[in-house]
C-alpha cells in the first residue's frame, strides 16, 4: 500500500475469547485466539477482500472492526483517529460512517418493522433529519438498491432473500458511510440472485465511493468484488496483494492450495490448475500450531516452519504490496491468467 | 440384481409431486423423466424451490404420504417404487438405496456414539450381532478416511469435524454397498477444501463399488466436477438435460446460461457486471403460465405469438440431449453467442 493516508489502518490486531472452566471457581482455562495480529489497510474507496475457511477469524475481523467485539489486544485506526478502545460516546460519529451488512437476511431484520422503520432506523439513532424527511430519503434509499419504493410499509417477510438482503443494504447506506463491513453478503442466497446484489454492491462502490471489506469465502466472488484481497489461515493473514498478484501469482503454499480446490464450471478434459489435496481439517484455535499455522497440513513444512512463525513480507520475486508469510514462498510461474478460449461461454 | 443391458438401473418416467396444503395445492415437481445407469452420475442442478430434493425424497419413499398426490413411475432395477408398501421400502432404503443430506449434525443422533449408528442400519438389514456391526463401523471409517478409526467408532458427533461428520454419514450411507445413493448437496455446507476431499472420495466409492449416485447441487463447478451427465431443473420442471460437456460447453437454455453468467470465475473478466436472471424464483403454488421461466427470461418476447406465456414447451430429448424451450435451435445459437460475448470483453 503507497497511500500514506489509508481510510483505516489495523496493525496487531488480536481478539482471543477466553474459556471458562474448571470447579469449584470458574477460571481461565485457555483462550480461542481467534484473530491474532492482523495488519492491514483499506483506502477511501477501496475494497478489500478477506478469504478463508470457517474458523478462520474473518468475521470476527469485521465485528472487531465495526466494534461489536472488544479487541484484545493491537489498534484500529480510522481516518488517523484511534477507535480500538473508543468508547460509545467516541464511536457514535465514527458508527455512522462504518455500516455492516449481514450474512443472514433472514435474522438481521426485525420481523416486527416495517421497511420503512428498518431502513430509517439509524437515522432515527443518529437524530438525523435530511432535507424533506426521513421517508423521503428511505424511498430514495430503496431506489437505489433496486426495490420499489412504494413497499416502504411493507413487513420483511413479505419478500424473497435477495430483497430482504437489498434492505439491509438500503439500511448500512441510510448513513451515507464511508465504509462498508459486508459480512459474506450474498452466500445464503440462489446463484442467480447472488449475482443481482454483487452487482449492486460493486454500482455502489463505484458510483457512492464507499471502500469495503468484503469478508467471503467464495474465491470467484471476492475475485469478482475486490481490488485487493487478504487470504487468512487461523487467525492470522497469509497473504495479501492486489487482485491480478493474488490470482495470477499466489505465493503461499494455503492460497495455491484454496484456489485449486475450487470447482469450475467447465468441461475440460485438463483441469486448468494443478489440483492439491489439503490433508485433515483446520486445527483449533484453542491450541494452534507452533511456529507456522499452516505447517500441520503444508506439504513443505520443514523443521524451521514449527519452530519460527514466517512474518507477512514482500518476497522475492513479489510485486509492491504484495506480501506473503511463509518461508518457502511458492515459485512465480503464472497460474493461466485468462482461459477464454476454453471456457464454456466461449465453445459454441 | 435382475438389470438387463435394455433397462437402465434407476427409471423415472412422468413424476408428478404435489402437496396440498392450507393455500393451495403445491406442483413441487411436474412431469419429470430421467434414467440413470450403474456406476454413472447423474448431477441435478436448480435454486432453492426448484423441486430437486422433492425428487429424490419421493425415490426413497420418505415423502408424506398422506399430503402428497403422486403420479408417474419410478423403476429402482424394474421394481416400481411408488406403489411399494412401506415394509418393502424399508427393506430397500439403507440397503439397496440410501442418501446423504446436506447438514450432517442435524442428520446424526447427538446421543449415540457414531458407530453405533453406523452399525445399526447394517444390522437391520444382515441380522449382525453387535460385534460384527462394530467391527463393520470400523471398517467404513477406515475406508471414508477417518483417521484412528477403532478409537473414533466410539466417539459422538459433537466430537466430530464438519468434514468428519460428513464421512460418517457418506459410511453410514454407504454400509449395506447401496446400489443407488442419493447426495443432497453434501458439500454446500463445508469449505471448499474439505469439499474437494469428499468429492474424490465418492468418486473413488463409486469406481469400487460401481454406485449410480443423483448428486444435488446449486452450484455448477461442483457439477463439472463430479457428474456425467446434467438434469438442470427450474419450477419443478426439467428445462434441460444433457451430458456434462453438452450442458456446460453449448448451454441450451436461457436458464442455463443465466445460471453461468452469474457465476464469477477464478479467471474471467473482472471488469465486466456479472449478468444475473432478473426476479425470483416462481412460486410453486401459482407457477407462470406456459413456460415457468418466461417471467424472468429475455429472450421471451423473441418467440412469435407469445408462446412463451400461454403454451408449455415440451421437453424433446434425442440421445439423452433435451431444453424445453421455444425459441428455435438457430436462435439459440446466435443468442447465446451474443450472450457470451457480452460476458468475455
Amino acid at each position: 500500500m503507497s497511500n500514506t493516508n489509508p481510510l483505516l489502518d489495523v496493525t496487531g490486531l488480536t481478539k482471543h475469547f477466553p474459556v471458562m472452566g474448571g470447579f469449584p471457581f470458574k477460571r481461565k482455562i485457555g483462550a480461542v485466539q481467534a484473530v491474532d495480529g492482523l495488519d492491514f489497510q483499506v483506502a477511501e474507496g477501496e475494497s478489500l477482500g478477506l478469504v478463508g475457511e470457517s474458523g478462520c477469524g474473518k468475521s470476527t475481523t469485521g465485528r472487531l472492526i465495526t466494534r461489536l467485539l472488544e479487541p484484545t489486544g493491537g489498534s484500529i485506526k480510522y481516518r488517523g483517529q484511534d477507535i480500538t478502545h473508543a468508547d460509545r460516546k467516541q464511536l457514535a460519529p465514527v458508527r455512522s460512517e462504518i455500516q455492516m451488512i449481514f450474512q443472514d437476511p433472514y435474522a438481521s431484520l426485525n420481523p416486527r418493522q416495517t421497511v420503512g422503520k428498518i431502513v430509517s432506523g439509524p437515522m432515527e439513532i443518529n437524530g438525523i433529519n435530511p432535507s424533506g424527511g426521513r421517508e423521503k430519503r428511505v424511498r430514495e434509499l430503496l431506489e437505489i438498491v433496486g426495490l420499489n419504493p412504494e413497499h416502504f410499509n411493507r413487513f420483511p417477510h413479505e419478500f424473497s432473500g435477495g430483497q430482504r438482503q437489498r434492505i439491509g443494504v438500503a439500511r448500512a447506506l441510510a448513513l451515507e458511510p464511508k465504509l462498508i463491513v459486508a459480512d459474506e453478503p450474498v452466500s445464503a442466497l440462489d446463484v442467480s440472485i447472488q449475482a443481482q446484489v454483487v452487482n449492486l454492491l460493486q454500482e455502489l462502490q463505484r458510483d457512492l465511493g464507499i471502500a469495503f471489506l468484503f469478508i467471503a469465502h467464495d474465491l470467484a466472488i471476492v475475485r469478482h468484488f475486490s481490488q485487493r484481497v487478504a487470504v487468512m489461515y487461523l487467525g492470522k493473514i497469509v497473504e495479501i496483494a492486489n487482485r491480478e498478484d493474488l490470482y495470477g501469482n499466489p505465493r503461499h503454499p494455503y492460497t495455491r492450495a484454496l484456489m485449486s480446490a475450487v470447482p469450475e464450471a467447465t468441461a475440460d478434459d485438463v483441469p486448468a490448475r494443478e489440483r492439491i489435496l489439503l490433508k485433515g481439517d483446520v486445527p483449533s484455535p484453542l491450541n494452534p500450531p507452533s511456529g507456522c499455522r499452516f505447517r500441520t497440513r503444508c506439504w513443505k513444512a520443514t523443521e524451521k516452519c514449527a519452530t519460527e512463525a514466517p512474518p507477512l513480507v514482500q518476497v522475492s520475486g513479489s510485486n509492491d504490496g504484495h506480501l506473503t508469510a511463509c518461508h518457502y514462498p511458492e515459485t512465480t510461474e503464472t497460474v493461466p491468467a485468462q482461459r477464454l478460449a476454453e471456457s464454456p461461454e466461449a465453445a459454441v | 440384481m435382475t438389470s438387463t443391458d435394455q433397462q437402465p438401473f434407476l427409471s423415472v418416467r412422468d413424476l408428478k409431486v404435489h402437496f396440498s396444503t392450507e393455500d393451495g395445492v403445491v406442483k413441487a415437481v411436474d412431469g419429470l423423466t430421467f434414467d440413470l445407469a450403474k456406476g454413472k452420475t447423474l448431477g441435478i442442478v436448480g435454486e432453492s424451490g426448484s423441486g430437486k430434493s422433492v425428487t429424490n425424497l419421493t425415490i426413497l419413499g420418505l415423502h408424506d404420504r398422506e399430503r402428497t398426490a403422486i403420479d408417474g413411475e419410478i423403476l429402482l432395477d424394474g421394481k416400481e417404487l411408488l406403489t411399494a408398501s412401506e415394509r418393502e421400502l424399508e427393506r430397500l432404503r439403507g440397503n439397496k438405496m440410501s442418501m446423504i443430506f446436506q447438514d450432517a449434525l442435524a442428520s446424526l443422533s447427538p446421543y449415540h456414539t457414531i458407530g453405533r449408528q453406523i452399525g445399526e442400519t447394517y444390522r437391520k438389514h444382515t441380522g449382525a450381532s453387535k460385534k460384527e456391526a462394530r467391527a463393520r463401523a470400523i471398517e467404513m471409517l477406515r475406508r471414508v478416511g477417518i483417521p484412528q478409526p477403532d478409537v473414533r467408532v466410539d466417539d459422538y458427533p459433537h466430537q466430530f469435524s464438519g468434514g468428519m461428520r460428513q464421512r460418517a454419514m457418506i459410511a453410514m450411507a454407504l454400509v449395506c454397498d447401496p446400489e443407488l445413493l442419493i447426495a443432497d448437496e453434501p458439500t454446500t455446507a463445508l469449505d471448499v477444501t474439505v469439499q474437494a476431499q469428499i468429492m474424490d472420495l465418492l468418486k473413488d466409492l463409486q469406481q469400487e463399488f460401481g454406485t449410480a449416485i443423483i448428486f444435488i447441487t446449486h452450484d455448477l463447478g461442483v457439477i463439472a466436477d463430479i457428474a456425467d451427465d446434467v438434469l438442470v431443473m427450474y419450477g419443478g420442471r426439467c428445462v434441460e438435460r444433457g451430458t456434462k460437456k453438452e450442458v456446460l460447453r453449448a448451454p441450451q437454455h436461457p436458464y442455463t446460461w443465466g445460471l453461468l453468467g452469474s457465476m464469477p470465475s477464478l479467471d474471467g473478466p473482472v471488469d465486466v457486471p456479472l449478468s444475473p436472471i432478473p426476479g425470483s424464483p416462481p412460486s410453486l403454488l401459482n407457477p407462470p403460465s406456459g413456460c415457468r421461466f418466461h417471467p424472468r427470461c429475455a429472450f421471451a418476447e423473441k418467440v412469435t405469438d407469445g408462446r412463451c406465456s400461454s403454451e408449455q414447451p415440451l421437453l424433446q430429448v434425442t440421445d439423452g440431449r433435451g431444453a424445453a424451450c421455444h425459441l428455435t435451435a438457430d436462435q439459440r445459437r446466435d443468442f447465446f453467442a451474443d450472450h457470451t460475448a457480452t460476458r468475455s470483453h
